[in-house]
């Protein structure tokens, strides 16, 4: 019994009106953790109730503190029917269970009903009081610290990273249950939110058991996602890196002298890893029966079934828990002769991180990729067929008896399609793989199951404390001057792995480098780039036949390498035609739908100093003797030639040159070869190894010898570039600018297209798609016109095919603006030309008709926020009057200890606007604690669609409630920003003709505690409290 | 948000079409580059936005804490002033009618009158209704009631309390006679008589206080009758008048001509305050009976100035006329609502 949680339901506000006949509401709220409710009196006849509760206080294990939700129901109390649900709250407690986050959530939380949307808010105060953790075989892992971020954290350093961690659980989906065709669509949603909320706390803590194992404390570059598998169930997955963090001590200036008395009962041994308590409990500690259970029989009291299955897991648990075992092995038994590092000791070496500390990455290979297509009803593995092929069909029944399999198979996908990955990166002589991320596509039982990442060879002095301490001779190059390093070749320039064009590194001369270079990870730090960087991206179509199950599968792993080569072939020309030779945050997505697959590659094109300058694009016809042919021909190769120099001289590029004599190695003419290595596997074992480079041919000659070739010149020569004062990139921050100001705006679009049925055609389908695409990027670059000269970051694309005909693009990116003065000294110059080209390319993009635009949906852009003391003092006299009474009435608080943890005082003052961003930093401004991850899960329904504004009303409006939601409980943790945001799940159906809609939301991200630069120097004195943030001030006044 | 927009999208003064074709017009293609494809799309968004905005901005205070949307406070201030911004046109239609159900259904009629979108007369006729109901039952100062409960600038509080009494009072403001005479005009006389002849001119506690006109008061005033029923009164009245503004008038002759007319006019519109229909009546009668007949005569502004404060001071002299409290109360407003209905 290691814990203590206390819930204090103080006031509610804006409630809806539950009682017509006298426009109010009796509402009282039911506050649930586990199977434990507590109730408040019920408060009548108001919309903002005060119910001022006593604290109602659960005793229960920390496991349950980890995986449970707290969650609150508001209801209105009706004497004779059955009571009227309002909405719900669920809290993940979550942050309160690491010793150094925050002690206390409390503020105002929007009441949300699945079907209604947000109805009211309701002001929560919770605590956890933890003891400290006697028992040995603890199944908790309270105080690993989770980060969604893909570097180490700001206020912290890296001791050692450890490594991969992965894990992943398995449950039914209730909206498949049987019990789904009795019960209103509230209830199945509801059943959804909290069973997901419960398996992302379950997989957390699993997560965090390994980290423990492996003597790390905390999990850096989390990354966890949601497959709906329909039928076959819902698979709850995550990767992450486990590390061993020190928190900085420069901070602590901002954090209060005095220590809260409560900080001490939960005081974990947390910077020093070696947690003796931890150590001890391996794998095949035995378990209770009640915490290992999957979710179901603690969540829906499905009688029938649940004891009996309860037990017979238990035993399997510790294996159908995922690679728990494997992953434990760093001393696992090792045959290689080449004890070259610590990461080849690990069965995945593997990072999630994208940026790392100065010297950690050596040398960067390539990217490397593996896909693998799945039916997911018929699970390939052999092991397995007999157990699943009887129950397959009657699994409503008794799925709960093979469930425990399930994430076997699952995990032996994954660990299949990793261990090609390891085995591509050994290919290309590197040990480890960075930047690495997982996804999938599903598209009734088929799914894609994608992942990539960059191979790279790795300084091992971060890995291991001390063991491998500088074995590797290649290590020496760490001497070499810095920022092209990470160029070299890592492998073997007589064995290589594929057929590529060495030339000598252009920064140090002595070590070979590629021509090209693809990465998916950022571009690191100390990299020499000349010129600015550029979003390139990639986009295509392919028409499928309908098929059934395994036709089906075999049909999309057919199409699949055809996919894969000509994303490829795409981006290898943009990169040319922008006169760039690296690629950073390579992201491919491989969607799959009914009738079609799409191919979205994003990524971000620089110059690296080091690498050779690119060569042109030659166009040559098959059909010579034709004059005007000939003619069409030259046209168009002086037109690509034209971009390219245009390209060269927006994007700065002007690379000095190069004395001839340097330039040992023949390059009569550069020619492009592929950095790129994947591979399909349909099933298990048979892997196919692709070659990207063109075969023999040189692939900086297109050659135009039918009209498909004819169209993707045309495509090149149509991308726009974005309009002058704008650029893009997908990366965290754009190479070549780096003079930010403060000034960031976040904002999520989502865009549905609908496409005539009628004879589709590949080109028509890419032409559309290609469109959509760039009419996304428009209206963003529209919407932000009044932020430039900014660059818009992070752009993250994210293609889904909900339906037959329908393409969903959801985009999430941030606007950074930078120094106008200072950049303006790079591109005066170029102004007048930018602008001409803007116009001449409105143009060209006026013959694309938009047809098919049926709905488009677009985003929440959010005011600016700029300097928040300064829009808190210029309000109104009169609410600012208000506001004051408040605070004065509030600052007497009993609980000096948590006001003080909770905020900071530098941070009362500008907790009232919470920002979202997807990026790990924050402009202008310094994080100084990390309060814990955020993670959540939403569902809305409508079946008034028309009525709420079509499909672009109802997602507006639940994109809109989704980020509410996520401010009110970062405003909660007494955070003031959610850093590296990212909405990992947007589902949307429609039926139309029911006039109906469902959308699914998945989103995370950081909450921290942010102070501006320009404040550090204020905040020893303390700040009026004007704070216009409505949480934390009415709600205290009663405690 | 783009501001400019906020206007016409928070108003529904127009569909999004023609904020389409508006932002085209204003070149804003040529200067961005954007098709108009790009336009329409970011027009909707701006629309729908404001969609959802508006359900908030019917109760101000709460979108101060709603936690929705995410808007710095100046931009707030700029959201609830526009919204809750009316056209002129359109108030001087409604003003004085009452605030029902009835005068909704024939906002189509005032739409194709004053050539305003019928959304956004639906939008400027709820918001007075719900201003008024909002405030209607209140103690204390109606604009400050108002400002705080709609968050409203000073200026438009001020004019949102004019509507308001004009609408609980039900003044006639729509003859053919009134129709000269401009919002602005009404709304200042509204402040003049709230501070002087409503409930709340006297005693500061009571309901209603800024709303209703002071039963009593009106009541009071037939005693004003005396100043032309009595004969020697209403002859020493004038000739006081005429003594001191002989030779300072350009109208002298007319105005001596007419004192007895303008006076017995005045005189009678503060005797019939005590019927409600008189009441509502009170710009009518006022314009009938003594700006019409001034007008006809061509008398100057300064004239008619010099002319009321001579007339209201006389009576001060005036030995048998005992209520002089009560004359100032009265006079004192009328004087400032005459000045400013005197005019072409």
């Amino acid at each position: 019994m290691p814990g203590k949680l206390k819930v204090k339901i103080v006031a509610g506000r804006h409630l809806p009106v539950m009682d017509r006949a006298s426009d109010l509401t009796d509402a009282f709220v039911e506050v649930k953790f586990g199977n434990t409710t507590f109730k408040t009196d019920v408060y009548l006849k108001s919309l903002n109730p005060q119910w001022n509760s006593e604290w109602f206080k659960f005793e229960v294990d920390d496991e349950d503190l980890q995986d449970e939700p707290l969650q609150i129901t508001v209801l209105d109390h009706d004497t004779y029917s059955a009571n009227d649900a309002i909405g719900k709250v669920y809290i993940d407690i979550d942050p309160l269970l690491y010793s150094e986050a925050a002690t206390v959530i409390s503020g105002w939380f929007p009441i949300y009903d699945t079907i209604h949307g947000i109805r009211g808010e309701i002001n929560v105060v919770v605590k956890v009081d933890l003891f400290n953790d006697l028992n040995r075989f603890r199944q908790s892992s309270c105080g690993v610290k989770f980060f969604c971020t893909t570097s180490i954290p700001k206020c912290y350093r890296a001791v050692i990273i450890h490594g991969f961690v992965e894990e992943l659980v398995v449950n039914e989906d209730p909206e498949y249950q049987w019990i789904d065709r009795i019960r209103t669509p509230r209830a199945s949603n509801e059943a959804r939110q909290r069973l997901i909320s419960l398996m992302s706390g379950e997989l957390q803590r699993k997560i965090g058991l390994k980290v423990l194992e492996m003597r790390g404390n905390a999990v850096v570059g989390y990354l966890q996602c949601f497959d709906l598998e329909g039928e076959s169930g819902l698979v709850v997955r995550a990767i992450g890196t486990a590390c061993t963090l020190d928190k900085l001590s420069s901070p602590a200036a901002f954090l209060p002298a005095c220590n809260s008395p409560s900080k001490e009962m939960k005081e974990i041994p947390f910077n020093e890893d070696p947690n003796p308590n931890t150590h001890s409990s391996g794998p095949s500690t035995p378990l209770k029966n009640q915490t290992y259970s999957f979710s179901p029989s603690k969540s829906y009291s499905r009688q029938s079934s649940s004891s009996d299955t309860d037990l017979s897991l238990t035993p399997k648990t510790g294996m159908g828990s995922g690679s728990a075992g494997k992953e434990g092995g760093p001393f696992k038994a090792l045959l290689r002769q080449q004890t070259q590092s610590a990461l080849e000791q690990r069965e995945f070496p593997f990072f999630t991180l994208t940026a790392f500390p100065p010297g950690f990455l050596v040398h960067v290979g390539g990217v490397v990729s593996a896909r693998s297509v799945k039916l997911l009803d018929r699970i390939h593995n052999p092991a397995f067929v007999g157990i699943m092929g009887n129950t397959r069909s009657y699994k409503l029944l008794d799925w709960n008896s093979f469930n425990s399999d399930e994430p076997e198979t699952r995990d032996a996908w994954w660990a299949e399609i990793r261990q090609e990955i390891k085995s591509h990166a050994k290919a290309l002589g590197c040990h480890a793989v960075v930047g690495y991320s997982e996804s999938t596509s599903i598209c009734e039982e088929v799914c894609i199951l994608s992942a990539s990442g960059t191979a790279a060879v790795l300084n091992p002095r971060f890995l291991q404390d001390g063991t491998v301490e500088g074995c590797l001779e290649q290590r020496l190059e760490e001497n070499l001057p810095a920022g092209c390093g990470f160029c070299h070749i890592p492998y073997d320039e007589l064995n290589m792995p594929f057929p590529a064009h060495l030339t000598y590194c252009n920064n140090c001369r002595k070590q070979k480098v590629p021509d090209v270079l693809f990465t998916t990870i950022d571009l690191p730090v100390d990299a020499t780039v000349i010129g600015k960087g550029c979003l390139i991206q990639a986009r295509l179509c392919r028409l499928k036949k309908k098929a059934q199950a395994e036709a089906n599968a075999t049909a999309i792993s057919n199409l699949l390498p055809f996919m894969e080569y000509e994303v490829h072939t795409q981006l290898m020309n943009k990169l040319k035609l922008k006169a760039m030779n690296a690629l950073f945050g390579l992201r491919i997505q491989i969607t799959v739908g009914e009738n079609m697959l799409m191919g979205l590659a994003s990524a971000t094109g620089v110059y690296l100093a080091a690498l050779p300058t690119p060569g042109g694009i030659q166009i040559a016809g098959k059909t010579p003797n034709d004059g005007s042919y000939e003619q069409h021909i030259s046209h168009m190769q002086k037109k690509i030639n034209d971009t390219i120099a245009k390209n060269k001289e927006l994007y700065e590029i002007n690379p000095p040159e190069i004395s001839e004599e340097i330039i040992g190695s023949p390059i009569p003419e550069p020619r492009q070869r592929s950095r790129l290595l994947r591979s399909q596997s349909e099933s298990s074992d048979e892997v196919t190894e692709l070659d990207l480079s063109h075969g023999k041919k040189d692939a900086f000659v297109l050659e135009i010898d039918d009209t498909d070739a004819m169209e993707d010149v045309h495509s090149l020569l149509t991308d726009v570039p974005p309009p002058s004062g704008f650029y893009s990139c997908n990366t965290e921050i754009m190479p070549g600018i780096n003079n930010w100001t403060s000034e960031i705006q976040m904002f999520t679009s989502v865009r549905v297209i609908r496409l005539s049925s009628l004879n589709l055609t590949n080109q028509a389908l890419n032409k559309n798609f290609n469109d959509l695409c760039e009419n996304l990027l428009k209206s963003l670059y529209f919407k932000l016109r009044s932020m430039i000269p900014c660059c818009l970051c992070h752009v993250n694309f994210t293609v889904s095919l909900p339906e037959d005909e329908l393409i969903q693009v959801t985009v999430t990116a941030v606007a950074i603006t930078f120094d106008k003065n200072q950049a303006l000294q790079t591109t005066k110059t170029h102004a007048e030309k930018l602008l001409q080209r803007a116009s001449t390319d409105n143009e060209e993009l006026l013959q694309f008709p938009l047809e098919l635009c049926s709905d488009s949906l677009p985003s929440h852009p959010f005011p600016p926020a700029k300097e928040h003391l300064e829009s808190a003092s210029s309000n109104s006299g009169i609410p600012a009057a208000q506001r004051a009474v408040t605070v004065e009435k509030a600052s007497p608080m009993g609980e000096g200890n948590f006001r003080n943890r909770s905020a900071p005082p530098c941070a009362n003052s500008t907790v009232g606007v919470v920002k979202m961003t997807p990026l790990s930093f924050i402009p202008g401004a310094k994080i100084t604690k990390y309060l814990g991850i955020i993670n959540m899960f939403f569902i809305r329904e409508t079946t008034s669609l028309r009525e709420e504004g079509g499909v672009s009303g109802f997602l507006h409006a639940f994109i809109a409630e989704v980020f509410a939601m996520v401010r009110a409980h970062v405003a909660a943790l007494g955070g003031n920003a959610v850093v590296s945001y990212i909405m990992k799940q947007c589902v949307f159906m429609e039926n139309p003709n029911k006039n109906q809609a469902q959308c699914l939301i998945n989103v995370s991200g950081d909450a921290v505690v942010f102070v501006r630069e320009s404040e550090l120097e204020v905040v020893s004195t303390p700040q009026p409290a004007a704070s216009c943030q409505p949480s934390c001030t009415g709600g205290e006044v009663t405690t | 948000m783009d501001c400019s927009l906020a206007g016409s999208s928070v108003h529904g003064d127009s569909r999004v079409s023609d904020a389409v074709a508006l932002r085209v017009r204003s070149g804003i293609l040529e200067q961005t580059g954007a098709t108009a494809a790009v336009l329409q799309s970011d027009t909707m968004d701006h629309y729908r936005t404001f969609h959802m905005l508006e359900r908030l901005l019917h109760a101000p205070p709460k979108l101060l804490h709603q936690l929705i949307f995410q808007i710095p406070p100046s931009r707030q201030a700029l959201l609830i002033e526009r919204y809750y911004a009316f056209d002129e046109a359109f108030v001087r239609e409604v003003l004085g009618k009452k605030l029902s159900k009835g005068t909704k259904k024939d906002l189509d009629d005032i739409s194709t009158k004053t050539g305003i979108t019928l959304k956004s007369c639906r939008r400027q006729f709820d918001n007075f209704k719900r201003v008024f109901k909002v405030v209607e039952e209140m103690r204390g100062s109606l604009v400050d009631n108002i400002q705080q409960h709609f968050l409203l600038s000073d200026r438009l509080a001020r004019d949102y309390a004019a509507i308001v009494f004009f609408a609980n009072n039900r003044f006639e403001t729509g003859k053919k006679k009134l129709q000269y005479l401009s919002f602005g005009d009404f709304a200042f006389c509204a402040e003049l008589m709230i501070q002087n002849w409503t409930l709340g001119a006297v005693d500061s506690q009571v309901d209603d206080m800024d709303m209703d006109l002071d039963k009593e008061f009106l009541q009071d005033l037939k005693e004003l009758k005396v100043l032309v029923a009595d004969k020697d009164l209403l002859d020493l009245h004038k000739s006081l008048v005429c003594t001191a503004l002989r030779g300072k008038l350009g109208v002298f002759s007319e105005m001596e001509a007419n004192f007895k007319n303008l006076s017995r006019g005045l005189v009678n519109v503060a005797a019939k305050l005590t019927h409600n229909k008189d009441v509502r009546d009170l710009f009518v009668d006022l314009v009938e009976k003594f700006v019409e007949p001034c007008r006809s005569d061509h008398w100057p502004l300064n004239d008619v100035r010099l002319f009321l404060n001579q007339y209201s001071a006389s009576v001060h002299s005036l030995d048998g006329f005992r209520h002089q409290a009560l004359w100032d109360r009265y006079m004192g407003t009328l004087r400032g609502c005459l000045l400013r209905l005197y005019h072409d």
